[in-house]
Protein backbone atom coordinates (compact mmCIF):
# COMPACT_ATOMS: atom_id res chain seq x y z
CA UNK A 1 0.00 0.00 0.00
CA UNK A 2 1.73 3.23 -1.36
CA UNK A 3 1.80 6.24 0.58
CA UNK A 4 -1.66 7.66 -1.44
CA UNK A 5 -3.72 4.94 -0.69
CA UNK A 6 -2.69 5.29 3.15
CA UNK A 7 -3.38 9.33 2.49
CA UNK A 8 -7.01 8.38 1.04
CA UNK A 9 -7.95 6.20 3.82
CA UNK A 10 -6.73 8.98 6.56
CA UNK A 11 -8.88 11.70 5.02
CA UNK A 12 -11.70 9.58 4.13
CA UNK A 13 -11.72 8.29 7.93
CA UNK A 14 -11.35 12.04 9.49
CA UNK A 15 -14.01 13.28 6.87
CA UNK A 16 -16.48 10.69 7.80
CA UNK A 17 -16.00 10.85 11.53
CA UNK A 18 -16.01 14.70 11.31
CA UNK A 19 -18.84 14.88 9.57
CA UNK A 20 -20.48 12.77 12.30
CA UNK A 21 -19.03 15.43 15.28
CA UNK A 22 -20.87 17.48 13.04
CA UNK A 23 -24.49 16.23 14.01
CA UNK A 24 -23.95 14.57 17.30
CA UNK A 25 -22.37 17.98 18.93
CA UNK A 26 -24.82 19.36 20.87
CA UNK A 27 -22.83 23.00 20.86
CA UNK A 28 -23.52 24.71 17.43
CA UNK A 29 -20.04 26.13 17.81
CA UNK A 30 -18.09 22.93 18.41
CA UNK A 31 -20.46 21.74 15.08
CA UNK A 32 -18.90 24.62 13.08
CA UNK A 33 -15.46 23.72 13.82
CA UNK A 34 -15.80 20.27 12.63
CA UNK A 35 -17.48 21.45 10.05
CA UNK A 36 -14.18 23.10 8.94
CA UNK A 37 -12.35 19.97 9.75
CA UNK A 38 -14.38 18.17 7.06
CA UNK A 39 -13.38 21.31 4.75
CA UNK A 40 -9.64 20.60 5.10
CA UNK A 41 -10.30 17.14 4.50
CA UNK A 42 -11.83 17.42 1.11
CA UNK A 43 -9.09 19.95 0.25
CA UNK A 44 -6.70 17.69 1.10
CA UNK A 45 -8.39 14.97 -1.11
CA UNK A 46 -8.38 17.81 -4.31
CA UNK A 47 -4.99 17.76 -3.41
CA UNK A 48 -4.42 14.35 -3.78
CA UNK A 49 -6.36 14.30 -7.11
CA UNK A 50 -3.64 17.16 -8.78
CA UNK A 51 -6.96 19.34 -8.36
CA UNK A 52 -4.32 22.18 -6.98
CA UNK A 53 -7.26 25.48 -7.94
CA UNK A 54 -10.00 23.95 -5.83
CA UNK A 55 -8.26 22.96 -3.11
CA UNK A 56 -7.01 26.58 -2.45
CA UNK A 57 -10.33 27.94 -3.83
CA UNK A 58 -12.21 25.13 -1.45
CA UNK A 59 -10.46 26.95 1.62
CA UNK A 60 -10.97 30.38 1.05
CA UNK A 61 -14.53 30.03 0.13
CA UNK A 62 -15.50 27.50 2.58
CA UNK A 63 -13.22 26.88 5.56
CA UNK A 64 -12.20 30.59 5.07
CA UNK A 65 -15.38 32.74 4.56
CA UNK A 66 -18.49 30.85 4.42
CA UNK A 67 -17.75 29.45 7.92
CA UNK A 68 -16.41 31.94 9.61
CA UNK A 69 -19.86 33.94 8.58
CA UNK A 70 -21.43 31.16 10.32
CA UNK A 71 -19.47 31.07 13.35
CA UNK A 72 -20.24 34.97 13.08
CA UNK A 73 -24.45 34.37 13.41
CA UNK A 74 -23.95 31.17 16.07
CA UNK A 75 -22.02 33.73 18.51
CA UNK A 76 -24.37 37.19 17.54
CA UNK A 77 -27.19 34.60 18.39
CA UNK A 78 -25.29 33.68 21.72
CA UNK A 79 -26.43 30.08 21.07
CA UNK A 80 -25.05 26.98 23.30
CA UNK A 81 -25.84 23.79 24.17
CA UNK A 82 -28.05 24.54 26.65
CA UNK A 83 -30.39 26.25 24.18
CA UNK A 84 -29.90 24.03 21.74
CA UNK A 85 -33.34 22.50 20.66
CA UNK A 86 -33.62 18.84 20.35
CA UNK A 87 -35.70 16.63 18.21
CA UNK A 88 -38.21 13.72 19.86
CA UNK A 89 -36.15 10.57 19.74
CA UNK A 90 -38.36 9.14 18.10
CA UNK A 91 -37.90 11.46 15.08
CA UNK A 92 -34.01 10.97 15.39
CA UNK A 93 -34.26 7.51 14.95
CA UNK A 94 -36.65 7.49 12.12
CA UNK A 95 -34.30 10.27 9.90
CA UNK A 96 -31.39 7.67 11.28
CA UNK A 97 -32.77 4.94 9.56
CA UNK A 98 -34.14 6.76 6.00
CA UNK A 99 -30.71 8.31 5.75
CA UNK A 100 -29.11 4.88 6.53
CA UNK A 101 -31.34 3.36 3.97
CA UNK A 102 -30.41 6.07 1.01
CA UNK A 103 -26.64 5.16 1.72
CA UNK A 104 -27.34 1.35 1.38
CA UNK A 105 -29.29 1.55 -1.80
CA UNK A 106 -27.00 3.44 -3.74
CA UNK A 107 -23.85 1.42 -2.48
CA UNK A 108 -25.71 -1.75 -3.55
CA UNK A 109 -25.98 0.13 -6.83
CA UNK A 110 -22.59 0.79 -7.03
CA UNK A 111 -21.40 -2.49 -6.45
CA UNK A 112 -23.48 -3.87 -9.11
CA UNK A 113 -22.94 -1.48 -11.83
CA UNK A 114 -20.72 -3.25 -14.25
CA UNK A 115 -19.72 0.48 -16.21
CA UNK A 116 -17.50 1.47 -12.40
CA UNK A 117 -15.62 -1.86 -12.30
CA UNK A 118 -11.77 -1.41 -13.23
CA UNK A 119 -12.29 2.35 -13.49
CA UNK A 120 -9.99 4.51 -11.70
CA UNK A 121 -9.47 8.02 -10.19
CA UNK A 122 -5.91 8.90 -11.73
CA UNK A 123 -4.35 10.40 -8.33
CA UNK A 124 -1.59 12.75 -8.77
CA UNK A 125 -0.61 12.79 -12.57
CA UNK A 126 -2.58 14.92 -15.06
CA UNK A 127 -2.92 19.03 -15.50
CA UNK A 128 -6.14 19.34 -15.59
CA UNK A 129 -6.71 20.60 -12.32
CA UNK A 130 -3.96 23.71 -12.78
CA UNK A 131 -4.36 27.22 -12.09
CA UNK A 132 -3.19 27.93 -15.68
CA UNK A 133 -5.80 25.28 -17.59
CA UNK A 134 -8.80 26.12 -15.77
CA UNK A 135 -7.93 29.85 -15.84
CA UNK A 136 -8.01 29.37 -20.36
CA UNK A 137 -11.42 27.46 -20.33
CA UNK A 138 -12.71 30.44 -17.52
CA UNK A 139 -12.05 32.92 -19.66
CA UNK A 140 -12.35 31.69 -23.11
CA UNK A 141 -15.43 29.23 -23.07
CA UNK A 142 -17.35 29.65 -19.58
CA UNK A 143 -16.61 33.40 -19.84
CA UNK A 144 -20.63 34.39 -20.09
CA UNK A 145 -21.00 32.20 -17.30
CA UNK A 146 -18.31 33.55 -15.41
CA UNK A 147 -19.85 37.32 -15.82
CA UNK A 148 -23.14 36.39 -14.99
CA UNK A 149 -21.74 34.51 -11.49
CA UNK A 150 -20.95 38.10 -10.60
CA UNK A 151 -24.32 39.84 -11.34
CA UNK A 152 -25.77 36.37 -8.58
CA UNK A 153 -23.04 37.59 -6.27
CA UNK A 154 -24.45 41.76 -6.51
CA UNK A 155 -27.76 40.73 -6.13
CA UNK A 156 -27.08 37.85 -3.56
CA UNK A 157 -25.68 40.71 -1.60
CA UNK A 158 -28.32 43.00 -2.09
CA UNK A 159 -30.45 40.24 -1.12
CA UNK A 160 -28.64 39.95 2.38
CA UNK A 161 -28.52 43.37 2.90
CA UNK A 162 -32.56 44.11 2.00
CA UNK A 163 -33.66 40.86 4.10
CA UNK A 164 -31.00 41.65 7.41
CA UNK A 165 -31.57 45.46 7.89
CA UNK A 166 -33.67 46.20 10.45
CA UNK A 167 -36.84 48.17 9.76
CA UNK B 1 -7.43 4.78 -6.85
CA UNK B 2 -10.41 2.63 -7.72
CA UNK B 3 -13.71 5.05 -8.24
CA UNK B 4 -16.09 3.25 -6.46
CA UNK B 5 -13.99 4.37 -2.84
CA UNK B 6 -14.66 7.90 -3.81
CA UNK B 7 -18.00 7.08 -4.68
CA UNK B 8 -18.54 5.18 -1.29
CA UNK B 9 -16.93 8.19 0.67
CA UNK B 10 -19.04 11.06 -1.12
CA UNK B 11 -22.49 8.64 -0.27
CA UNK B 12 -21.49 8.33 2.83
CA UNK B 13 -20.87 11.98 3.49
CA UNK B 14 -24.06 12.82 1.60
CA UNK B 15 -25.92 10.06 4.04
CA UNK B 16 -24.48 12.10 6.78
CA UNK B 17 -25.89 15.64 5.34
CA UNK B 18 -29.39 14.14 4.76
CA UNK B 19 -29.67 12.56 8.75
CA UNK B 20 -28.50 15.96 9.72
CA UNK B 21 -31.14 17.77 7.87
CA UNK B 22 -33.81 14.86 9.25
CA UNK B 23 -32.68 14.80 12.76
CA UNK B 24 -31.55 18.37 13.80
CA UNK B 25 -34.01 21.10 14.63
CA UNK B 26 -31.16 24.22 14.40
CA UNK B 27 -31.67 25.54 11.68
CA UNK B 28 -28.34 26.84 11.77
CA UNK B 29 -26.89 22.99 12.01
CA UNK B 30 -29.42 22.01 9.04
CA UNK B 31 -27.70 25.06 6.68
CA UNK B 32 -24.46 23.37 7.47
CA UNK B 33 -25.77 19.58 6.60
CA UNK B 34 -26.56 21.30 3.26
CA UNK B 35 -23.64 22.76 2.87
CA UNK B 36 -21.96 19.33 3.59
CA UNK B 37 -24.19 17.76 0.79
CA UNK B 38 -22.79 20.47 -2.00
CA UNK B 39 -19.06 19.30 -0.57
CA UNK B 40 -19.86 15.52 -1.01
CA UNK B 41 -21.18 16.08 -4.23
CA UNK B 42 -17.99 18.55 -5.34
CA UNK B 43 -15.54 16.04 -4.36
CA UNK B 44 -17.31 13.43 -6.85
CA UNK B 45 -17.61 15.79 -9.63
CA UNK B 46 -13.58 15.89 -9.54
CA UNK B 47 -13.22 12.47 -8.83
CA UNK B 48 -15.01 11.88 -11.90
CA UNK B 49 -12.94 14.57 -13.86
CA UNK B 50 -9.94 12.89 -13.29
CA UNK B 51 -11.15 9.09 -14.12
CA UNK B 52 -12.35 11.20 -17.25
CA UNK B 53 -9.02 12.73 -17.53
CA UNK B 54 -7.45 8.78 -17.13
CA UNK B 55 -9.45 7.71 -19.37
CA UNK B 56 -8.60 9.86 -22.32
CA UNK B 57 -5.04 9.85 -22.23
CA UNK B 58 -3.57 9.58 -25.50
CA UNK B 59 -6.25 10.27 -27.42
CA UNK B 60 -7.29 13.65 -29.04
CA UNK B 61 -9.46 14.87 -26.77
CA UNK B 62 -6.25 14.70 -23.95
CA UNK B 63 -5.97 18.79 -23.78
CA UNK B 64 -9.84 19.58 -22.46
CA UNK B 65 -10.79 15.99 -20.85
CA UNK B 66 -12.45 16.60 -17.32
CA UNK B 67 -11.64 20.67 -17.24
CA UNK B 68 -15.55 21.06 -17.73
CA UNK B 69 -16.30 19.37 -14.13
CA UNK B 70 -13.49 21.23 -12.24
CA UNK B 71 -15.06 24.82 -14.35
CA UNK B 72 -18.41 23.23 -12.54
CA UNK B 73 -17.64 22.45 -9.01
CA UNK B 74 -16.17 26.03 -9.07
CA UNK B 75 -19.30 27.57 -10.26
CA UNK B 76 -20.99 25.43 -7.73
CA UNK B 77 -18.85 27.25 -5.03
CA UNK B 78 -19.54 30.48 -5.93
CA UNK B 79 -23.33 29.71 -6.12
CA UNK B 80 -23.00 28.27 -2.80
CA UNK B 81 -20.93 31.31 -1.72
CA UNK B 82 -24.07 33.52 -2.86
CA UNK B 83 -27.07 31.22 -0.84
CA UNK B 84 -25.10 30.91 2.64
CA UNK B 85 -24.88 34.81 2.46
CA UNK B 86 -28.89 35.09 1.66
CA UNK B 87 -29.98 32.09 3.83
CA UNK B 88 -28.09 33.62 6.97
CA UNK B 89 -29.82 36.75 6.22
CA UNK B 90 -33.33 35.18 6.46
CA UNK B 91 -31.97 32.86 9.58
CA UNK B 92 -30.76 36.10 11.57
CA UNK B 93 -34.03 37.46 10.30
CA UNK B 94 -36.28 34.64 11.80
CA UNK B 95 -34.41 34.65 14.75
CA UNK B 96 -35.49 38.58 15.25
CA UNK B 97 -38.90 37.84 15.17
CA UNK B 98 -39.40 34.11 17.05
CA UNK B 99 -35.86 34.76 19.38
CA UNK B 100 -34.98 31.13 18.39
CA UNK B 101 -33.65 29.07 15.49
CA UNK B 102 -36.05 26.12 15.76
CA UNK B 103 -37.26 25.54 12.65
CA UNK B 104 -40.46 23.80 14.10
CA UNK B 105 -41.21 27.48 14.70
CA UNK B 106 -41.30 27.95 10.70
CA UNK B 107 -43.82 24.83 10.48
CA UNK B 108 -46.63 27.78 9.71
CA UNK B 109 -45.72 30.85 7.33
CA UNK B 110 -48.35 32.56 8.74
CA UNK B 111 -48.54 34.44 12.66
Amino acid sequence: MGIIQILFFLLSALAIFSAIMVLVSRNPVHSVLWLIVVFFAISGHYILLNAQFLAIVNLIVYAGAIMVLFLFVIMLMNLNAETEPQKHMWMKLAGAISGGCFLLVLVSLVRQASDLSDKNALMKDGNVGLIKNLGKALFSDYVVPFEISSVLFLSAMVGAIVIGKKD
Amino acid sequence: MPIQYYIYLCLTLFSIGIIGVLTRRNAIIVFMCVELMLNAVNLLLVAFSKMHYGLAIGTPQEATAGLDAQIFVFFIMVVAAAEVSVGLAIIVMMYRNTHSVDINFLNRLKN
